[in-house]
């Protein structure tokens, strides 16, 4: 179960503005009924971009000025609300491979690593100024180094932080846990016959 | 020094540190639904992986369930489809299914409860950021991904960081007319939707120690509202006298053996908190929601706030609830018209929240041209309402007596809102578009104060309707 190393993205951004934006927001309820991740790319945050009767309502990801973005720009609380993992799914089927925001939600961060799609903190202040940059020249890459913990556009950069044990995991690789949990199976028996609730079926 | 139980049930279930930091912890209990775990068994099959302990999960289906139409196949091919290949991934690995036939069926977090599934000391995890509510009995339980679903069946465990504790004391009696559900308002009110970030929220003071377990699970189910991913209450003889003679509870003779057991798990009186908050029972009053998110709550008799009495910070997020809810900054909530009263969910939909607004909803109508819908959370809720005349007071009083399932407070299933309709709900979120229509509005509040809205079809103080004092 090789997987990419994540060390370095770089890409065009596009910046969607507001607090606790939730993951209902990210992916409505009604597009999760179905039974694999595929095809979810569309619906990112759908009702943010479409009236009730389907016409678009402008929304800068589906502005023709920020197409190609690959990296998405948030505020506070990102991810907000329910554990759905297919709001990340959705996020990175519509083709994004990283969020910058001031604050994540904990079960989105945790779905988006499982991705590989890495979720860094930028202050406030430093995000708004990257969306300035990028509605100058919403074509020039950002560049994201991780292992540096930084973000740059053209020749102005950033700090961005992820947590040490997510850094890790993006750079090595290893950003899905599936590998390291079944390596230690032995260790998970072991653990579970010491718990009596365990044995009983 | 002591030790919290969070950090007594996190040593018994470490199975090691894993080379990035992270604990490897077991997940004794797993739960599962029809909306988060198909993409989970598809990547089992993929990766060729058995389910490790099938005896340790346990299935439902709730969120697509229809609540109206209880035979198969259903209307929305879809829902049909999804109860379907749950059916199937559950007999393949045979892990426990609790089917529309079964009479156990319902909502995840009110079934594991009520089978005794959920037990102090131990750990869960299920594919739904509610899964904070089984912490009501001393349990660690966590919301997951369909990722971590896959991990859990694979391995019995998931890879996790170990939060901060916040003790949240709640000291006093609650006066009438204030329940559980404002309780958990008014802390999300105080301490943010973000505020729980990184924390488990360990619930504790003289207020729980009254609370019933249902009411403990209501305050514990919306931990995740306020950011914390799991939120618990120390187990005590409420908790032992409620999971006594439950099906999956430990048998008579081994009963008193795991009460102790369960007994050591309690947080120890001289355990070191990271953080710890204090509120008085008598200052919270019946709590509702004005925006979209849980923390934008007033009490009943308070205005909605101006953008000049917010934080800077929480100015923006208030534009955007004025906008969406219709409601102008400076008026009061009381007196907005409602058009639907949804009385149900994970958060509310057991037997005491029907049994509460029974009492006083008794020979009362709603307004006419009102929607109110009443969801059991459980088949096994139902059948108990049903037996002792629950149902027929909701009826006789106007409402829609419904099948059990999560219906209205997501809105995956054919109960939505239409347009912008505005629904007094009894449900966890207040999101925009939750109920199911992009423009339909929200506003959160206890069972009972859903019942005085339905009652005079606008927000009302469910204790001057129903003459509490």
């Amino acid at each position: 179960m090789a997987l990419t190393k994540i060390s370095q993205l770089a890409g065009p951004g596009v910046y969607v503005p507001g607090d606790d934006v939730d993951t209902d927001r990210i992916i409505p309820a009604r597009f999760m009924k179905c039974v694999t991740f595929d095809g979810l790319g569309e619906y990112a945050f759908y009702d943010e971009r479409f009236t009730e009767d389907g016409k678009p309502k402008s929304h800068p990801i589906d502005d023709p000025k920020y197409a190609g973005a690959t990296i998405l720009l948030a505020g506070r609380n990102f991810g907000c609300g329910s554990s759905r993992e297919h709001a990340p799914q959705a996020l990175y089927r519509h083709g994004f491979r990283a969020v910058l925001a001031e604050s994540f939600a904990e079960i989105f961060f945790g779905n988006a690593i499982t991705l590989g799609m890495p979720c860094l903190v930028m202050d406030g202040r430093d995000i708004r100024a990257l969306a300035a940059l990028i509605d100058e020249a919403p074509q020039t890459e950002i560049n994201i180094d991780i292992p540096a913990g930084e973000v740059s556009m053209a020749d102005v950069s950033f700090p961005a932080k992820l947590p040490d044990h997510a850094k890790e995991a993006l750079v090595n690789g290893k950003w899905d846990a599936i590998a390291d949990l079944l390596e230690g199976l032995d260790a998970v028996k072991a653990t579970a016959d010491k718990l009596p609730y365990m044995r009983v079926a | 020094m002591g030790k919290t139980l969070f950090d007594k049930v996190w040593e018994a279930h470490t199975v090691r540190e894993l080379p990035n930091g992270m604990t490897q912890l077991l997940i004794g209990t797993h739960l599962i639904h029809e909306v988060t775990s198909p993409q989970a068994f598809g990547m089992l099959r993929d990766l060729k992986l058995p389910v490790l302990y099938p005896q340790r999960t346990f299935a439902t289906v709730d969120h697509i369930v229809p609540t109206d139409e209880r035979e198969e196949p259903f209307s929305d091919a879809l829902a049909d489809a999804m109860i379907k290949e749950l059916r199937k991934n559950c007999a393949d690995a045979g892990i426990r299914f609790f089917d529309i036939a079964s009479g156990k069926q319902g909502i995840v977090h009110i079934v594991g409860p009520e089978q005794g599934i959920t037990q102090p000391g131990t750990t869960i995890a299920c594919g739904d950021s509610h899964t904070s509510t089984h912490g009501a009995f001393g349990a660690i339980a966590f919301g997951i991904g369909t990722s971590q679903v896959r991990d859990v069946l694979a391995t019995q465990t998931m890879a996790l960081r170990k939060p901060r504790v916040r003790r949240i004391e709640v000291h006093g009696r609650l006066a009438p007319g204030v329940y559980a559900k404002d309780v958990i308002l008014h802390i999300i009110r105080q301490l943010g939707v973000n505020g729980g970030l990184g924390y488990a929220y360990e619930y504790a003071g003289s207020t729980f120690d009254h609370f019933t377990q249902e009411e403990r699970m209501t305050v514990c189910n919306m931990s995740i509202e306020g950011g914390a991913r799991v939120g618990y209450v120390n187990p005590d003889q409420t908790t032992f006298d409620y999971l006594r003679g439950r099906p999956y509870a430990p048998a008579q003779g081994d009963y008193d053996a795991a009460v102790e057991r369960w007994k050591s798990f309690a947080s120890d009186p001289d355990a070191k908190y990271d953080d710890l908050v204090k509120y008085d029972a008598a200052d919270i009053a019946p709590t509702v929601t004005w925006g979209i998110n849980p923390g934008q709550a007033i009490f009943i008799d308070e205005n909605i706030p101006a953008p000049d009495e917010l934080q800077e910070k929480d100015r923006s997020t208030a534009e955007e609830a004025y906008a969406h809810m219709k409601l102008r900054p400076g008026q009061p909530i009381k007196g907005t018209k409602i058009d639907v009263a949804f009385l149900g969910s994970c958060t509310n939909g057991r037997l005491s929240d029907l049994q509460e607004v029974a009492k006083y909803l008794q020979g009362k109508k709603i307004k006419s041209g009102i929607k109110a819908i009443v969801v059991p959370g459980s088949q096994g809720v139902a059948a108990l309402a049903e037996s002792m005349g629950l149902a027929e007071v909701f009826r006789d009083a106007g409402f829609e007596w419904r099948g059990a399932g999560c219906s209205m407070c997501l809105a995956m299933n054919p109960d939505k809102l239409i347009g912008d309709q505005l629904c007094a709900s009894s449900s966890n979120r207040n999101f925009k578009g939750r109920q199911g229509s992009p423009t339909g509005r929200t506003i959160l509040m206890s069972p009972l104060m859903v019942a005085a809205a339905a009652v005079t079809g606008e927000i009302s103080d469910a204790r001057e309707i129903f003459g509490l004092s």
